[in-house]
């Protein structure tokens, strides 16, 4: 029984890890960029989700007026991420697109920098509660095993998410002008894809996720602070590189993988072994396939 | 030319004796040296407002001397809590200031393991209004080679108006026997003030028979904790024992019990006495929850001399003193009564007169002493609850 908690428990955290990975490996995918600054954008979200829920009183809403209220909250927290990453993308990255990589790599570690400083002067250095909307009810019958309705939450918004994506990228058009660009900006340039434009949609995706990921942070965990984008996406980071970066399926593989070995390593081998034991199992993975979990294998171009 | 050169040299002298002089006979500075920037910022600001209230009573003069207040930082913004550097820092700068007779600090113990060696060799007084860890003056009661290594010169320049964590600890397992729980559950954050007290519960409670299910240490970098609380939950506990502080997730951590239906109490000690623990953890989450543990009384509970410096405190800045306000008004007390006694500015003159306090009864905390290692004898701790998202005080602990 408690083994099938702490998959429940892994599962949930797994999940979210594997909405900000996406962001990191879409991008990385497309501009072989590792956006240092996607988690702390995931904390600036996060920030205006709890500048939302307390200015609309959700905390004391009827039920009918806190499921509006949260539905709203994930609209505009999304557009919000989506916006800024877009922004972000358009005003930093792209003069630099024609620079060697570093360049755009530094960029991100400053822009993660920047946003940090906003979110600190924005709610200060200390932890932050954020509003207890969702009831911590158990759905199931029996009291040994408990799914309450934040970790329905987790699942009823990120598995529609995912689902549309993969669908998105493999069926519209923008999704097969993303393949095509991620394969080969040059040919895709030579045949008609306006690649600034998408990349700018990519961002912007990401960008979505993130949105969505922060609102759920804060109403499941219940904590936001200015430094929570650093610990968030040192994992998600973590997950995109385990699945193989640049994959999509990979990033949501490798989220929940994370999130299992950390509730199972708590359970069974000792919570303070769990930082520990990600990073191990990642260096191991690495060493025995180097692109990761589901990650093509890559010719070296000689 | 002759002319010019003399006068720039005597120039050059004046700025010179301005440096690296005396200073000013007839003046004496106290330095503090506390986390200003940051999560502890709240706890900081209520301690300097104490030791400037107990300046100004003085009328800031004492023995002839015109008493100088300095207010330095031992945190920086970017790491959110003091760092090593800035409190190193800190000690140099008192040490080649002349003036400087005491040294009021630190808040962190960690800090004060830093600065306490540099300003021992300049026999310097320190006094700290926070400071708990009982290897700083305690010999056995801490790690391999304390508190020796801070005593380079081999005499005592540090003291302390609270009582050490040996003495929490063990008051805070008490407690809990006394509170009726059986079986409790021990955490800590892994830090020298954390785990130390954490670990002198455990010996406490296996002492008098509070049977400990589990002790783990938690990695204070983490978001939340639900795995581990699912497998503290496995076990039964009627209470947490969390060693540790505001700053290392004790919030989350009550959280994540509730969150994975874990109706338990949640104990830490004096690291978490500060509003910043309700707001972080949620008010509702921590009402008759919480059971925190303080190395003396709360404002409101104080009475006598106590009771007149809360009043005193409300009247000029507009608000209850937290926790830790009326340390700061002891320690400014202590500076005073140590220049007082000495009747000179000589730094090793203070120093001695500091440590031979006894009976003290100037300040705000009743009767105490400094014993040989600069320990106070108080060992009233008071253990508080939350109710309507404010502390209220339950009982007197440790009295007998």
């Amino acid at each position: 029984m408690i083994f099938l908690q702490q998959l429940i428990n892994g599962l949930t955290t797994g999940t979210l890890f594997a909405l900000i990975a996406i962001g990191y490996t879409m991008v990385y995918g497309i501009i072989e960029l590792i956006n240092f600054a996607h988690g702390d954008l995931f904390m600036l979200g996060a920030f205006l989700a709890l500048t939302l829920v307390s200015a609309m009183g959700l905390e004391n809403a009827g039920p009918g007026a806190a499921a509006a209220g949260i539905v709203l909250t994930f609209v505009i927290c999304m557009i919000f991420c989506a916006g800024l990453n877009f922004a972000q993308d358009r005003i930093v990255y792209r003069p630099l697109r024609g620079a060697p990589k570093l360049t755009p790599l530094v960029s991100a570690i400053g822009v993660s920098f920047v946003f940090m400083g906003i979110g600190q002067i924005w709610k200060g250095v200390a932890d932050i509660n954020f509003p207890d909307v969702l009831p911590n009810k158990n759905l199931l019958g029996t009291e040994s095993l408990r799914f309450t309705v934040k970790d329905l939450l987790v699942i009823l918004v990120t598995v529609p998410l995912m689902a549309a994506l993969t669908v998105f990228v493999r069926f519209t058009k923008l999704g097969k002008a993303m393949r095509a660009t991620a394969q080969n900006p040059i040919a895709s340039r030579l045949m008609g894809i306006d690649v600034d434009r998408v990349i700018g949609w990519t961002f912007a995706i990401g960008g979505l996720l993130a949105g969505a990921a922060s609102v759920i942070y804060g109403l499941t965990i219940n904590t936001v602070s200015f430094q929570m984008g650093y610990q968030n996406g040192l994992y998600a980071f973590t997950a995109a590189v385990l699945g193989g970066i640049g994959n999509l399926p990979g990033a949501m593989l490798g989220g929940i993988v994370i999130g299992l070995v950390r509730s199972l390593g708590s359970q069974y081998v000792g919570e303070q072994w769990t930082s520990a034991l990600v990073f191990g199992i990642l260096i191991l993975l690495l060493v025995f396939r180097p692109s990761g979990l589901l990650g093509a294998r890559t010719r070296e171009k000689v | 030319m002759n002319a010019k050169f003399l006068r720039l040299a005597a120039l050059f002298l004046f700025v010179g004796s301005l440096a690296f002089g005396q200073g000013d006979p007839a003046v004496i500075k106290i330095v503090s040296s506390l986390p200003r920037t940051g999560s502890a910022r709240g706890q900081t600001d209520t301690i300097v407002n104490g030791i400037k209230m107990a300046l100004e009573e003085a009328g800031d003069k004492v023995a002839g001397f015109v008493i100088k207040y300095e207010d330095l930082d031992d945190a920086t913004a970017a790491a959110g809590q003091w760092t090593a550097e800035k409190e190193s820092a800190n000690a140099d700068q008192a040490i080649k200031d002349p003036d400087v007779m005491v040294y009021i600090g630190t808040y962190n113990s960690g800090a004060a393991k830093v600065s306490m060696p540099k300003l021992n060799q300049a026999g310097l007084l320190m006094i700290s209004p926070a400071n708990t860890w009982p290897g700083l003056t305690k010999p056995g009661k801490g790690d391999q080679g304390e508190p020796e290594k801070y005593r380079p010169s081999g005499k005592i320049n540090y003291t302390r108006v609270v009582p050490a964590d040996d003495i929490q600890g063990v008051v805070s397992a008490d407690w809990a026997k006394k509170l009726g729980h059986a079986k409790v559950f021990i955490l800590d954050d892994r830090e020298v003030y954390g785990k130390g007290i954490a670990d002198l519960f455990h010996a406490r409670a296996d002492e008098i028979g509070l049977k400990v299910l589990g002790h783990e240490g938690i990695d204070a970098q983490a978001q939340e904790f639900k795995p581990l609380m699912t497998k503290v939950k496995a076990t039964g506990p009627t209470l947490i024992y969390f060693g540790g502080t505001t700053q290392t997730k004790a919030g989350q951590l009550v959280k994540d019990m509730l969150a994975v239906g874990l109706d338990a109490k949640f104990m830490c000690p004096d690291g978490c006495f500060e509003d910043a623990f309700i707001d972080s953890a949620g008010a509702d989450n921590v009402q008759d929850r919480a059971l925190v543990t303080f190395g003396g009384l709360p404002p409101e509970k104080l009475t006598g001399k106590g009771a007149d410096f809360v009043a005193n405190y409300q009247k000029k800045y507009g608000k209850m003193p937290e926790g830790y306000a009326v340390y700061g008004y002891e320690c400014g007390k202590v500076a005073l009564e140590a220049i007082t006694r000495a009747n000179k500015k000589d730094r090793d003159a203070i120093r001695g007169a500091a440590l031979s306090i006894k009976n003290f009864t100037k300040g705000a905390l009743g009767k105490w002493s400094f014993d040989k290692n600069g320990d106070t004898s108080l060992r009233t701790m008071s253990g508080n609850t939350v109710k309507g998202g404010k502390f209220a005080f339950m009982a007197v602990l440790g009295e007998e």
